[in-house]
């Protein structure tokens, strides 16, 4: 366990130092001089003078990188040109509402794509599998903003049921914060539902054709009892892994989900950045993002360690 | 005996080439063709889009503003009179060009990238490999929106953030391919006879590692389609008054209570497109993959 768990992190750290690099580089592709696009309209020569130092604008660039680098490692991720504030500060302002969204949205996602998948496969051919499969195909093809403006149309134009947008916090009104994220939770889930129960049908299909599955069956266990204990437990393995590479779908649909619905998180604070050429809250995002994904995907290899005990020998 | 009995079915279907045997098992699946068939539609669209629409996409008509879909205008008019159903047609252009520019883009970085990778191995494959990781540490979109908002926002500058973007998809496949095919024994044998390096690599490992790519690339479409209409609808894409359906979902997002038909048409043609794609790329999955079947 220990073992595995310090290969995994020695794995990480060449991972995490190239993606600091790509982020670093996504400001080299800022045409023309980064000081003067950055100093905005005004271009005031003393704002420009003064971007260039604190940007270190005139070294080199490994030496920039290095500077760049160095901030980031003691949690210096710069500051937004727009409001002065600390860039780590904005994004953990954010972050909680991405995350309450983000988990809302798995859940919705878990719910429908693992029990979908479960009767696609035990049903194979059958009627059930039809419409799971043109359920994941569904989920899959549809753009998540356009869904959103179409549950809005629906929910809140036409029935009045929800908010279309405006964002409540959670410790203020329980009620009316899940009001306004139940619909974009459910736009972001239903296209990784969709890929869940692919995921758990294929695997559930193989799962089910194996010789411990007919030994219960022989044994004369019945077949829920087949299904749900023998089969689902290990099938649910590979869809742990499979499905901890959907949570980059989560994040980068939870950009326009948040944009449809005017949920201040993670998406639209990058968003209004792009828009405000806040360019050190893009790269800080960026950076924020991938680093949380590395470490989700750390975390679910470790469950998929944990869930396996032909693994842990 | 059997040398005078008539080739079995299936005997015939070996003779022919191996692209035309999976056409024929593709041209069976009736879901695959149904993808085919959107696909080539709206590939119709796209090429005689001045001929089929009705109106000037970006003519504007301030006696006609936001109308509900008449006689006249089949989908309705936006907020500054043009015909939706113009933009909608006109719209398939940006769609299409990204989807096929982009995926290029990623075949072209991607293939050569992951061949080299797979086939010299070493500290080459190492650092390739790292790299790779590092892109595909940043999810996809939230990479291409990066990249888009630096370059400047254009069609053009989307399609370079999109096609850099899922390059590491490619280079990974190819180079998991390249592995599982030059310890085949034709590529030995092709080394034995004295052929170079660069030769077997393109000669001998290519040809053989393409089905995959061709399907990967096609679904790869489907999921550009999409990002192209999401950066347009952040502003990132397709510039005003140029038609796109992402930036058409933009604005009809302001008017959706009393101009529904707006969001309607330009969202229900890119979930068409991207459906098609996904169909013919599972097909395609199902008739070039041995193992499916």
């Amino acid at each position: 366990m220990f073992e595995f768990l310090l290969k995994r992190l020695a794995q990480i750290v060449p991972t995490l130092i190239f993606v600091s690099m790509l982020i670093f580089g996504l400001q080299q592709l800022l045409p023309g001089d980064p000081a003067k696009i950055l100093a905005g309209e005004e271009q005031d020569p003393t704002v420009i003078a003064y971007l260039r130092t604190k940007l270190h604008l005139d070294e080199p660039l490994p030496v920039r990188y290095a500077y760049w680098v160095g901030g980031v490692l003691q949690g210096d991720l710069g500051e937004s040109v727009r409001t002065q504030q600390p860039v780590l500060e904005l994004v953990l302002q954010k972050l909680p509402v991405t995350l309450q969204l983000a988990t809302m949205a798995m859940t919705i996602a878990l719910v429908i794509g693992i029990p979908a998948g479960i009767a696609s496969a035990v049903g194979r051919g059958t009627v059930w599998d039809t419409v799971a499969n043109v359920f994941a195909l569904w989920g899959i093809s549809t753009p998540n903003f356009w869904l959103g403006i179409l549950l809005i149309l629906l929910f809140s134009v036409q029935l009045g049921w929800l908010p279309a947008s405006g964002y409540v916090s959670p410790f203020d009104d329980l009620g009316a914060n899940l009001a306004s994220m139940i619909m974009p939770a459910f736009v972001l889930g239903n296209a990784i539902a969709g890929v869940l129960m692919r995921h758990t049908r294929s695997a559930m299909l193989q799962v089910l054709s194996s010789d411990y599955v007919r030994t219960a069956r022989a044994k004369g266990l019945r077949e829920p009892a087949v299904v749900l204990k023998h089969a689902l437990r290990n099938a649910l393995t590979p869809v742990i892994t499979l499905g901890a590479l959907e949570l980059g779908t989560l994040l980068s649909g939870a950009v326009l989900t948040e944009q449809v619905f005017t949920i201040p998180g993670f998406g639209k604070l990058i968003v209004d950045s792009v828009f405000n050429r806040d360019y050190a809250v893009v790269q800080g995002v960026v950076l924020v993002t991938a680093t949380a994904y590395i470490t989700l995907n750390l975390l679910a290899d470790l469950a998929y360690f944990l869930a396996n005990p032909r693994l842990r020998a | 005996m059997s040398a005078v009995l008539p080739l079995p079915p299936t005997a015939a279907l070996a003779q022919a080439g191996p692209w035309r045997r999976a056409w024929r098992r593709l041209r069976r699946r009736r879901v695959a063709m149904v993808g085919l068939a959107l696909v080539l539609g709206f590939v119709l669209l796209a090429l005689f889009a001045p001929w089929i629409a009705p109106h000037d996409p970006i003519a504007t008509s301030w006696g006609a503003i936001r109308k509900a879909p008449t006689a006249t205008h089949w989908f309705g008019t936006d907020e500054i009179g043009r015909d939706v159903l113009s933009r909608v047609i006109w719209g398939t252009q940006a769609s299409l060009l990204a989807g096929a520019v982009s995926v290029s883009i990623s075949l072209l970085l991607g293939v050569p990238i992951g061949l080299a990778a797979g086939f010299i191995g070493g500290t080459v494959d190492g650092l390739i490999s790292r790299i790779t990781d590092a892109f595909l540490a940043c999810p996809f979109l939230i990479l291409a929106i990066a990249m888009a908002a630096f370059l400047g926002p254009s069609l053009s500058n989307a399609m370079i953030a999109i096609g850099v973007s899922a390059t590491p998809i490619f280079v990974r496949l190819t180079r998991a391919q390249v592995l599982n095919v030059k310890v085949e024994d034709y590529v030995e044998a092709a080394r034995a006879v004295g052929n170079p390096p660069w030769r077997i690599a393109l000669r001998h490992v290519l040809p053989n590692v393409t089905a995959p790519l061709i399907v990967q690339a096609t679904l790869a479409i489907a999921a550009a389609v999409i990002a192209e209409a999401s950066l347009s609808f952040l502003g990132l894409g397709q510039q005003p008054p140029a038609p796109s359906w992402g930036s058409m979902l933009n604005t009809a997002k302001n008017y959706i209570d009393n101009a529904p038909w707006m969001a309607i048409w330009p969202g229900l043609s890119i979930f068409l497109l991207v459906l098609g794609f996904n169909l013919l790329g599972d097909g395609l999955r199902d008739a070039l993959d041995p193992r499916a079947r």
